[in-house]
């Protein structure tokens, strides 16, 4: 297995390997020997209470968080400290976030372009067409000269989907996205992560739908303080948990 | 559970009693009606206003305008009666011009006509090539400029920089002041967020030191201590020292101004630049930069106009900016007794360039307030 090349090899290997991963912030220990594969094409959600460590864990694919302890492998690239392989890997993996970060200062057009003209270096009118085809594909075509903050959440969070997929990423990141909408946009969001799924994309996703998990996840993750409790297929995660804890959180989610 | 009739109900309320409907005269005594008249006391405060007013301004509108002196060369031209700006206008030219040659005065108005061009090209709004046009004033003019002014090349004949003086010094001291302590000072910003320890240390220490001093103490170490610590070989031309030192100095305080806007910058946009693949420059030219700069417009362009008003400073090590030009007309034994109308010229002088600064800046905020 070369090093130096970016692989982009078959699909036996798997998109993302951690292995003993271990996080600490201070003293509080964050991520306890996470060890997760998540195999190209398959679509996992990550859910749990608050303060489990589930965003920590996303966060640490593309490095946005450090981990201490505990190799990670993305699509055949080791992360290291090194920033010239943390930015290829940031290359193949996109990311939305629960609070959008769309760049307000550039219209929706400009923020699906600027990546692609700054780190993919393609002229300009190429990335703008490509831009609009996944601008169209998330439904909001005419809205691509209209500015960020005159957009509602529900397009706006549509828009970071669309510019994270203008990179053309081999997976996809959700960090809770839609738990900072109202819920009368939250659908428009999720029919749009459906389709995604739908399409073959490899996604991880922390979410609290488990409307979505179920419909769409090959495997549900369950983690409680830094550690993953249980994975199982969505039949079995949600028929026939087999911990206590996720019991409990399931009871306490699936309650109202 | 009955239901009561409308009518009995509106009839049993008390209704609010009617206001008048709005004036509906216009023109100059609608207005005047409306604002200034609309009832007794305000009628009264206005005719108090009016009449202090009318006590202070029109004395001064005497003295400075209506009874003024204009044009002369001498004293004599002086009546006495109102502001005697024969003052100004007979040393006209070393105010504007200081020392400079008669000769090579041209050189000094090709100089001021382009740089007035730049600004006009620059600030105008629908003018095209705003991109060229700034890339040429950043590095062509200043070129262009420095060989004018300073002569020596080309057939010029040299002007040594001690002849530079009055609104031609004050105007070189700050246009350098003010365009090299904005990146100097955008980049000691970065600087001290960043991670690497010696990256942070050295701009901590520089914009500390720089802020913890006068810039008098700097103009005079500059100017005097410098050549005791040089071999006197080594001779650095005076106004480059106080070049030099302003451009640091002021870098320092725009440094911390621009550090108050990154640090309001939200997190995740660095991390959506990030998560995008962008490079660290990247997302501060691109992202974060952008942002933070035009927030912190207010901070900034009160820094340049602190900094164009502080260049009278170098009076202190034997440079004659347009204050001191003024101010040593006054030791003249012939314009005694006219210091008033030459400190009042020169505030009107140092408030036209401050508040056009002012009004520029506030022009580029409502500019930019478009789409977000």
């Amino acid at each position: 297995m070369s090093e130096a090349t970016a692989s982009r090899d078959n699909g036996t290997e798997p998109m993302i390997e951690m292995t003993g991963l271990n996080k600490w912030y201070g003293d509080f220990h964050v991520l306890r020997d996470i060890d997760l594969t998540v195999q190209r094409g398959e679509r996992i959600v990550v859910c749990g209470p608050s303060g489990s460590g589930k965003s920590t864990l996303i966060r640490c694919i593309n490095r946005l968080e450090a981990h201490q302890q505990g190799g990670i492998v993305v699509g055949g690239i080791t992360m290291t400290e090194d920033i010239k392989r943390i930015e290829q890997i940031r290359r193949q993996v996109g990311m939305v976030f629960q609070h959008f970060n769309l760049f307000p200062h550039l219209s929706v057009l400009e923020n699906c372009c600027l990546s692609q003209i700054w780190v993919q270096k393609k002229p300009r009118h190429e990335a703008e067409k490509l831009a609009m085809e996944y601008l169209e594909r998330v439904q909001i075509a005419e809205q691509a000269k209209k500015y960020p903050g005159q957009l509602s959440g529900g397009q706006q969070q549509r828009v970071a989907i669309a510019r994270a997929l203008c990179m053309r990423p081999e997976v996809m990141l959700f960090d809770e996205p839609t738990s900072a909408l109202d819920p009368e946009m939250i659908k428009e969001v999720l029919d749009v992560m459906v389709e995604l799924a739908r399409e073959g994309m490899t996604m991880l996703c922390v979410t609290h739908e488990m409307g979505f998990a179920k419909t769409v996840a090959d495997r549900v993750i369950f983690m409680d303080q830094g550690q993953i409790i249980e994975e199982a297929p969505p039949e079995t995660f949600f028929n026939n948990p087999r911990s206590e804890r996720t019991k409990l959180f399931l009871s306490q989610i699936l309650g109202h | 559970m009955t239901t009561s009739s409308p009518s009995s109900e509106t009839m049993s309320t008390p209704m609010i009693p009617q206001r008048e409907p709005p004036d509906p005269r216009r023109g100059v005594t609608g207005w005047l009606r409306k604002n200034l008249f609309s009832s007794p006391l305000n009628s009264i405060v206005s005719l108090i206003m009016l009449a202090f007013a009318v006590l202070i301004v029109w004395p001064l509108l005497q003295w400075a305008i209506i009874q003024a002196d204009w044009l002369g060369d001498t004293r004599q031209a002086c009546t006495g009666e109102g502001a005697c700006w024969v003052f100004i206008s007979a040393r006209l030219e070393s105010i504007v011009y200081g020392f400079y040659p008669e000769s090579e005065i041209w050189r000094v108005n090709i100089v001021f006509v382009m740089l007035a061009g730049l600004i006009a090209w620059l600030v105008l709004p629908r003018l095209p090539s705003k991109g060229w046009v700034a890339l040429f004033a950043l590095t062509g003019f200043p070129i262009i400029a420095f060989f004018l002014l300073a002569g020596g090349a080309f057939g010029l004949m040299p002007v040594s920089t001690r002849d530079w003086g009055g609104l031609m010094l004050t105007l070189t001291i700050a246009v350098v002041g003010i365009v090299g302590s904005l990146p100097i000072g955008i980049l000691l910003a970065l600087g001290r967020r960043s991670s690497m320890p010696l990256v942070r240390g050295v701009s901590v220490v520089f914009i500390e030191f720089w802020r913890g001093v006068p810039l008098i103490t700097v103009l005079f170490m500059a100017s005097v201590m410098l050549p005791l610590f040089v071999p006197s070989e080594i001779e650095f031309d005076k106004l480059l020292r106080a070049l030099v030192g302003i451009m640091l100095f002021w870098s320092a305080y725009m440094a911390e101004v621009v550090r108050g806007g990154l640090q309001s910058i939200d997190k995740g946009q660095d991390e959506a630049g990030m998560s995008l693949g962008l490079g660290y420059w990247q997302r501060m030219g691109l992202i974060v930069l952008p942002q933070a700069l035009k927030l912190v417009i207010p901070g900034i362009v009160n820094t340049f106009i602190a900094l164009f008003k502080d260049t009278s400073l170098v009076l202190v090590i034997g440079l004659l900016d347009l204050l001191s030009i003024i101010q040593s007309g006054l030791t003249d034994p012939e314009w005694l007794g006219y210091a008033m109308e030459g400190y009042v010229f020169a505030a009107l002088v140092y408030w036209v360039f401050c508040f056009s600064m002012s009004r520029y800046s506030q022009r580029v905020e409502r500019k930019l307030h478009t789409g977000h």
